[in-house]
């Protein structure tokens, strides 16, 4: 492990020792991803003989992924602190002339971090999708993907090189595909499915050409080769190439412009909400940003970029959060927000990436919660997520209640819960950095203590709203247990910031923050942005907590409002700039085809020759007439190549 | 063991049962057809399993033919043959089980229906194909690959005529105007060969004898011209690829496969075997605009396959697209471009053929091949409609299935001859999601229409012939070096006979050294 500077400051190396010399448990880095693999083959080739015990199968291997990552961590914690890369070579998986890549796996202290995240939340939502799912007839199928993803997500984070990481990318795209669109029979959620998956691949341009552009430039997609090269290729280069991974990063967290896909992702069942449209998935872009920071550091434009679109992101997010009525859509606006301000975070280089992956992972615990929590609230209100239909669902659903109410102050940042930590240290270090992306974050933050209060108020206090026939009940203990497990890592999430333990431990592969001059004293930020967040309570208290609440959305409401319920007008400007323009090129390809190009071959040689009438005589099975028309074509089409090709 | 003429057998095996099978009938007549393409395979794995790779042309075998011309029967396998040969003898057997009950006339998508009881003439035609196809990808003597490039003509005329749908007649023309319009062409390419071979000398077809010559430049470039616009009719490329759609609509899913899957490779195959190895400079002075085409192919039948409406149609577009990719990997002279053109055109075929059958297999359920009719299909036969997904999802590129290996390194390629190159190249990705995923909206997803509710799921014949292609198609994804052990070698001395080397990248990798080394030979020969 060695370090250079570049700028005043130092970028590390990633230079792993293999699994075989770390010994111990590393030999079975493999089997974290093998594992969920297993499942979801098993689950998908054994068919309907594997119904009865598929979903215990499904989260045993989410809980032995668990097990191993945890061995892995102590593992880690146990090594020297510039020793805790390990990587493991698999196989040689595409090797062309001098361009040689392995299936090679890294677990150092950033990816570990995801794989307890993942792992972790993702057994406790297997846990509770066995209650969720019951009554559904493919509950084994929705275990086999949910294993699929946790293994494709893993494969994400545990690649050493941009190849196996754009693999796991492609593997959470497709489970995400398969679950958003899981009950397909509606059109909705069909439609929703795809829309995710091809906005992903605007982003995956970004990602293939940023592969192109390592290949070109270092021959390898190794991080161990260009994080020894980076600050040997020109800027231009490498900041082509951050541009680019910034394109697939937009695409893969819902970043602006490419955000339109989240809120209909909705569709899905809501543990994948929560897993993988909150916890999860939508945060490979900021690992993807901080795992490159050998590619950023050296790249500022690209960082600036990467802050530009993070403000406007979590600005956006948290305006469509204010609108929605649909409860799930709501928390998805909070989503879109939320990863704006870890990819904040990530833009302000190594200032911030340790304070990014902090909030990833507080988020992953608070947003993964109120999305369980939803689902819970779903649960008994047959499945209805409009919070004009709800009202007073503290008394009848109390523990759905209370992890709801953790998750909620964590979010909204309430002193010494997990958010509170962690998004304060974003803001204070943005607010330095950068003072105008600083201002917007700190005006989010207000904005996610209005919308989030609105939520609140909305389910769970005042009047009744409920439909006919609705009779709320609180969920089944295999619910409300990882309800209650990740209310209290909301609550404590922030003990990874306890002496400044979570900064120390990834400095190894993110850099050590250099020491910057606060004009204020830290306690004054906090007090800020406090202060801040309680001007957007209050707010929502006053508006919605003191009113009645209508049963339908009033309609008269203001130009800021209408636009927040039509996402931004996000469809729109994509119908308008893309889909509409690319079906009328479609249509126009399709008519060119048929009428001139084909035209020019078969058209052309068919009128002149009047073998029209041959080609008729030909179809009622006249064989000889086929070799008239044959060889009468052929003299006109051999005409017709040359004149057109020659 | 070396004596035995083993690429003779390899041809002979599959025409002498395409002569056997026409005076058996019905099962009989399918299961004699089925063993002899089952025997054809197991001998291809025999060849296989001699091949020494790194090796160069082997197991050769010639004949002196028309010594007046210098013409020769002259046989042999290198790296390229030998996985188109493969991927042949692979796809027949599974064309012929996949297409077992084509002859039953309750097969609602034959609406004329006047192939029933004609299995034996659906095979003996596959079968010749099957051997006409080998002859071409064995052959080492011009003159004999212009024969057999000619005769593959024949048994495909008549297995998209006889068997499909309403309109085939007027397709197998169409097909076979293009086919031959190409093919005249060719020869006048062949004939223009004899003329420079025998001013240097004495004539000879034989490739090596050809690889040799020192050919005029503007010779050199008008004959590198008829053969490029006879492989671009059979690849097809933009602007000559009419005929393609035409075709998969109206034939069989089955021919469909022999015809898109194993028959068109033979353009991509003569480009990197005849344009490259005969022609390599005029190859090089005609890149610009064979990769102008190539794009334009990729895009541009991207767009047009978006915009179809019938099933069958919409695969063969999607294989215009694909074949631009091919091309384009060719035509950038890099290691990366020409191994990942080869694994293009074995991934390719493993794709394409499974989702031609699949969607064969619906639209036998369905009696259409309309999207709009179709839909819902995944609620009665999710186990087709998930086989479905799979070949779309191979044909998008998705990571993890085989066509991404070969589609990643034929876009860093395209890359790295020119950037724009590579960037227009890439936005095929997201136009293969659209086509694919929309295509799977429209006809497996949405409310299960009445007529639909009774369809049976896959049954364990269909399941067996297209498990190999799933089962080759993720195999590969993962593990692709069988594929590039044959491939690289064979890519690396083309290279070095073009004369081209591939670019260092540009930070020399100190670090990386190790990795460097053992391959550092390979490009300077």
């Amino acid at each position: 492990m060695f370090l250079f500077t570049e700028g005043g400051h130092s970028i590390p190396v990633v230079d792993p020792v293999s699994a075989a010399d770390a010994g111990g448990v590393f030999g079975l880095l493999w089997l974290v991803i093998g594992l969920p693999l297993l499942g979801a083959t098993v689950l998908l080739l054994g068919g309907r003989r594997t119904d009865p015990w598929g979903h215990l199968l499904g989260t045993a291997m989410a809980v032995g992924s668990f097990v191993l990552s945890t061995l892995m961590l102590i593992g880690l914690m146990g090594r020297e602190e510039g020793d805790r890369s390990v990587t493991q070579h698999l196989w040689d998986w595409v090797s062309v002339g001098d361009f040689e890549v392995g299936m090679d796996l890294l677990v150092d202290p950033l990816s570990i971090l995801f794989l307890m995240l993942i792992t972790g939340v993702g057994s406790l939502i297997h846990v509770y999708s066995i209650g969720y799912m019951e009554h559904d007839p493919r509950r084994r199928r929705f275990f086999a993907y949910l294993n699929l993803f946790v293994a494709a997500m893993l494969m994400l984070v545990l690649a050493e090189n941009y190849l196996g990481v754009f693999l796991g990318w492609e593997g959470v795209g497709l489970a995400s595909y398969l679950l958003i669109g899981f009950w397909q029979h509606k059109p909705s959620a069909a439609a929703a499915a795809k829309k995710a998956f091809v906005i992903n691949r605007v982003g995956d341009i970004g990602m293939s050409l940023a592969l192109a552009m390592f290949f070109v430039t270092f021959g390898s997609t190794s991080f161990t080769v260009i994080s020894a090269n980076a600050s040997g290729a020109s800027e231009g280069a490498l900041t082509a190439i951050g541009l680019l991974l910034l394109l697939g990063a937009c695409g893969k967290s819902a970043q602006v412009p490419l955000q339109a896909w989240l809120l209909d992702a909705m569709e899905g069942p809501t543990p994948v909400s929560a897993l993988i449209h909150a916890a999860t998935m939508v945060t490979a872009g900021v690992y993807l940003v901080t795992r490159s920071n050998f590619v950023f550091e050296l790249a500022p434009t690209a960082q600036t970029a990467v802050i530009v679109v993070a403000t406007v992101t979590l600005l956006w997010g948290a305006v469509i959060g204010c609108a929605k009525d649909d409860i799930k859509k709501a928390l998805a606006g909070s989503t879109m927000s939320q990863i704006g301000y870890m990819m904040l975070a990530a833009g302000l280089g190594v200032y911030g990436y340790a304070f990014a992956i902090f909030h990833l992972i507080t988020h992953g615990f608070f947003k993964a919660n109120m999305f369980l929590g939803a689902g819970s609230v779903m649960h008994g209100m047959n499945d209805d997520v409009d919070m004009r239909a709800y009202g007073a669902l503290r008394k009848v659903m109390p523990v759905t209640f209370l992890t709801f109410a953790m998750g909620y102050l964590a979010i909204i940042g309430f002193p010494l819960f997990s958010g509170f930590w962690s998004k304060d240290k974003i803001i204070e270090t943005a607010l330095v950095e950068s003072p105008v992306a600083g201002a917007a974050a700190l005006i989010g933050a207000g904005v996610t203590g209005f919308y989030m209060t609105r939520l609140m108020l909305m389910t769970f206090f005042g009047e009744k709203r409920w439909k006919d026939g609705v009779h709320p009940h609180e969920s089944p203990s295999v619910m409300t247990v990882p309800l209650m497990v990740l209310a209290a890592l909301s609550v404590l999430g922030g003990v990874l910031y306890l002496g400044h333990w979570i900064v120390d431990w990834l400095a190894p592969v993110v850099g050590e923050i250099p020491e910057h001059e606060l004009p204020m004293p830290a306690i004054v930020y906090s007090i800020i942005t406090v202060a801040v967040v309680a001007v957007g309570v209050g707010v929502a208290w006053m508006t919605v907590g003191k009113r009645p609440i209508p049963t339908t959305p009033p309609t008269d409401v203001s130009f800021v409002t209408r636009a927040a319920r039509a996402d931004i007008y996000g469809d729109t400007i994509n119908d308008t700039l893309v889909v509409r323009p690319g079906a009328a090129l479609t249509r126009g390809l399709v008519s060119t085809d048929r009428s001139v190009v084909d035209g020019l071959f078969t058209g052309t040689a068919t009128v002149l020759a009047g073998i029209g009438q041959g080609l008729r005589r030909a179809q009622n099975g006249f064989v000889r007439s086929y070799a008239l028309s044959i060889l009468g074509g052929v003299i006109l089409v051999l005409a017709a190549l040359t004149v057109v090709n020659l | 063991m070396s004596d035995f003429p083993w690429l003779s057998v390899l041809v002979a095996l599959p025409l002498v049962g395409a002569f056997v099978v026409p005076s058996l009938r019905g099962t009989t007549a399918k299961q004699v057809g089925l063993g002899f393409s089952l025997a054809t395979l197991v001998l291809s794995v025999l060849v296989a399993a001699q091949y020494e790779l790194d090796g160069g042309m082997q197991l050769t075998e010639t004949y002196e033919w028309i010594p007046a011309f210098g013409v020769h029967f002259a046989l042999g396998v290198d790296g390229l043959g030998l996985l188109m040969v493969l991927l042949t003898t692979l796809l027949v057997p599974i064309v012929l089980l996949a297409a077992w009950r084509e002859d039953e006339t309750d097969n609602p998508a034959h609406v004329d229906g006047n192939t029933q009881g004609k299995a034996h003439v659906f095979v003996a035609w596959a079968l010749a194909l099957e051997a006409l196809s080998l002859a071409v990808f064995l052959a080492t003597d011009v003159f004999l690959f212009y024969i057999v490039f000619e005769a593959t003509l024949i048994p495909a005329y008549f297995l998209i005529g006889g068997f499909g749908r309403v309109g085939r007649s007027a397709a197998a023309v169409k097909f076979l105007m293009f086919q031959l319009a190409g093919g005249l062409v060719l020869l006048i390419g062949v004939i223009g060969l004899y003329v420079v071979s025998a001013q240097a000398g004495s004539p000879s077809y034989l490739l090596s004898d050809l690889m040799a010559l020192d050919i005029d430049t503007t010779a050199g470039r008008w004959l590198f011209a008829t053969f490029f616009i006879a492989f671009a009719v059979k690849a097809p490329l933009f602007p000559v690829h009419t005929w393609l759609a035409d075709t998969t609509g109206r034939a069989t899913p089955g021919t469909s496969v022999l015809l898109v899957c194993v028959l068109d490779k033979i353009g991509t195959f003569g480009m990197l075997r005849f344009c490259l190895g005969i022609f390599p400079e005029a190859s090089q002075w005609a890149t610009p605009l064979v990769v102008t085409l190539a794009l334009i192919s990729i895009v541009y039948g991207a767009f047009v396959a978006i915009g179809q409406d019938d099933v069958l149609r919409l695969i063969g577009l999607t294989s215009l697209s694909h074949f631009g990719f091919i091309v384009l990997g060719i035509f950038v002279f890099s290691s990366q471009g020409g191994t990942g053109s080869i694994l293009y055109m074995v991934n390719h075929g493993l794709g394409t053929a499974a989702l031609f059958l699949v969607a064969g297999y619906v639209i036998a359920r369905r009696g259409t091949a309309s999207i709009r009719e179709l839909g819902g299909q995944e609620k009665v036969t999710p186990v087709i409609a998930g086989l479905l997904l799979i070949g779309g999802l191979a044909t998008l590129g998705l990571p993890g299935l085989s066509p991404f290996i070969s589609e990643f390194l034929v876009i860093i390629a395209a890359f790295d001859y020119a950037w724009y190159v590579g960037a227009v190249a890439v936005t095929g990705i997201v136009l293969a999601a659209i086509y694919v995923l929309w295509m799977y909206q429209r006809t497996m997803t949405g409310p299960t229409p009445e007529r639909a509710t009774a369809d049976e799921d896959l049954s364990l014949r269909e399941g067996i012939a297209v498990a190999p292609l799933v089962v080759a198609l993720v195999f590969l994804g993962f593990y692709p070096a069988p594929l590039l052990d044959a491939a690289d070698p064979y890519v690396g001395d083309l290279m070095s006979h073009v004369g081209v080397t591939d670019d260092p990248p540009e930070v020399t990798a100190p670090a990386a050294d190790h990795a460097g080394d053992e391959h550092a030979e390979e490009g300077e020969h």
